[in-house]
């Protein structure tokens, strides 16, 4: 034990203490603290990144869930339009056919009438035609009738006998 | 990563010998006073033993192998700065230098005052000459300032490959960033809580860092040992022991001085025992990585000088084969010891800054 101590040097004991303190001292500030800041820095962008990679994550499955939704709301949607609008198809159908019948209708009547009246003038004529004709021929007859004195002799008799029978 | 570890423990391991038997020629030149290479020669354990101590301790010159290597300044504060070159010593260190008319003598080690003619008085084996204050740029000191220079370096490059504005991390700093990130959440988050950890973030990776690649260097063919040296430990255990202390909260001295929820005879039984625990705490820090250190390098060493002391081509093989298994387990001790000591470290602060729960 007295041989280990009497080893020691005070002389290489003090230039150790003053190089390991200056040693510690230049490479805290040239060294360790720049290292130790660009790890620490480097590792914070990771697990910065890692986070957000995570939240980016989250994120779209929030989105694919809110697009489905919104998917299914279309869809939705665009069957209820497509029953509005087979009712409207249909109400108008229905509408149309029923001012169809009412307008045909209409029509037949207006040519029934016009029928109507043209029958009714046509017979109207007819009648006038006859009743001429039937003058015109009363009364070629009557001239051929009356032509001779004898004839009118004897309608005239006729009349008379007529007459006094009744 | 797993082949360049291969490669350096191979370099290790080829290297090291060589490193050992220049060692030995340099023991045989002291003490016989002749030159010859030792290669082929068989080696004594005696001067095995020698050789380890020698690499274990710290030195005023930086030599890898005989010749191959510097002096290095020594600085002595004695009536006034005295700063020279270590080659004053002699290369073998054992002359005496002369320095503005004073004179220094190296016993052990450690630089002493002596007269113009060198000599120490000796009692019980110890010098009684006046040691001076001694604060000399040694070996470890060199390498624990080129160490601190490189880790800036080394740092401040990767700090700097995020500035680019890339995300990812680059060069460098794919590999060491799983590290530091290690550090931070498997050592301070867990030990001292979300809430404080950033205030020690700095000490725990510096020592991390330090500890582990001067460990690593001390595997090396280089020859340094830094983290298996008391005195640099023993700075690094007081000045978590200082951290600790300062950033105690009520609820920490409470629970030494006062204990909570015992009587109070026993309050004042444990009041001492606890006291001696923030400082047993520190101590136990500085022990365990020197301890550690050393017991690696000896045993290394010691396989390693085995080669040399049977000088048989079975005793090559076998204890080669040994050292290497022995280095990849070095490896392992070398993070390790550094995983720990920040790990307590971080353990103690965490104590200091705990909530009370109750």
């Amino acid at each position: 034990m007295e041989a280990l101590f009497e080893n020691l040097s005070i002389g290489l004991f003090a230039w150790q203490a003053l190089v390991f303190v200056v040693l510690i001292f230049l490479l805290s500030k040239f060294a360790w603290k720049p290292i130790l800041k660009a790890v620490n820095d480097r590792e914070t962008s990771i697990s910065d990144a890692l986070n957000a990679a995570e939240k980016a994550k989250e994120e779209m499955k929030l989105l694919q869930s809110k697009n489905e939704d919104l998917l299914k709301e279309a869809r939705e949607e665009r069957d209820s339009i497509l029953k509005e609008a087979n009712a409207v198809k249909a109400k108008i159908v229905a509408e149309a056919k029923e001012q169809a019948k009412a307008e045909g209708d209409s029509i037949v009547a207006a040519a029934k009438e016009s029928i109507d009246n043209e029958k009714m003038a046509a017979v109207s004529e007819l009648k006038n035609q006859v009743a001429v004709l039937s003058i015109e021929i009363a009364e070629k007859i009557i001239r051929q009738e009356l032509s001779g004195a004898d004839k009118q002799k004897a309608l005239a008799d006729n009349l008379a006998d007529e007459i006094s029978l009744n | 990563m797993r082949i360049f570890k291969f490669w350096r423990t191979l370099l290790f391991v080829a290297l090291l010998p060589t490193c050992l038997s220049a060692g030995n020629s340099d023991n045989q030149e002291s003490s016989h006073g002749h030159s010859h290479h030792q290669n082929g020669k068989k080696v004594s354990r005696e001067q095995a033993k020698e050789f380890i101590d020698h690499h274990l301790q710290d030195s005023y010159g930086f030599h890898v192998t005989e010749g191959v290597g510097f002096s290095l300044p020594v600085i002595l504060i004695d009536e006034g700065l005295q700063v020279f070159s270590s080659s004053k010593f002699g290369s073998h260190g054992d002359q005496t230098a002369e320095v503005n008319g004073k004179f220094y003598k190296i016993f052990h080690g450690k630089i002493y005052k002596t007269g113009a003619d060198g000599t120490l008085t000796m009692d019980h084996g110890h010098p009684t000459n006046v040691k001076p204050l001694n604060f000399s740029i040694t070996k470890n000191v060199f390498v624990i300032i080129l160490m601190s220079a490189f880790l800036i370096y080394l740092f401040s490059s990767v700090a700097k490959s995020y500035n680019k504005g890339n995300l990812a991390p680059s060069g460098a700093a794919k590999f060491l960033e799983p590290i530091i990130i290690f550090v931070r959440d498997e050592i301070a988050i867990p030990n001292i809580g979300e809430k404080h950890y950033k205030r020690y973030m700095s000490f725990l990776l510096t020592t991390f860092f330090f500890i582990w690649f001067l460990n690593l260097l001390g595997m090396t063919p280089l020859g340094v040992n830094v983290t298996g040296n008391l005195s640099v430990t023993a700075c690094l255990a007081i000045i978590t022991y200082c951290i600790t202390t300062f950033s105690g909260n009520k609820n920490y001295w409470g629970h030494i001085f006062w204990m909570p929820g015992v009587p109070t005879p026993m309050k004042i039984i444990l009041a001492p025992i606890e006291l001696l625990g923030t400082i047993i705490k520190p101590f136990a820090l500085m022990i365990r990585l020197y301890a550690n250190m050393t017991a690696g390098h000896v045993v290394i060493m010691s396989l390693l000088s085995l080669i040399l002391v049977f000088n048989t081509h079975v005793a090559t093989g076998s204890f080669l084969t040994l050292t290497l298994v022995i280095s990849v387990l070095e490896l392992l001790v070398a993070a390790l010891q550094a995983y720990i000591f920040t790990m307590l470290a971080a353990l103690y602060f965490g104590s200091a800054v705990e909530e009370a729960h109750h």
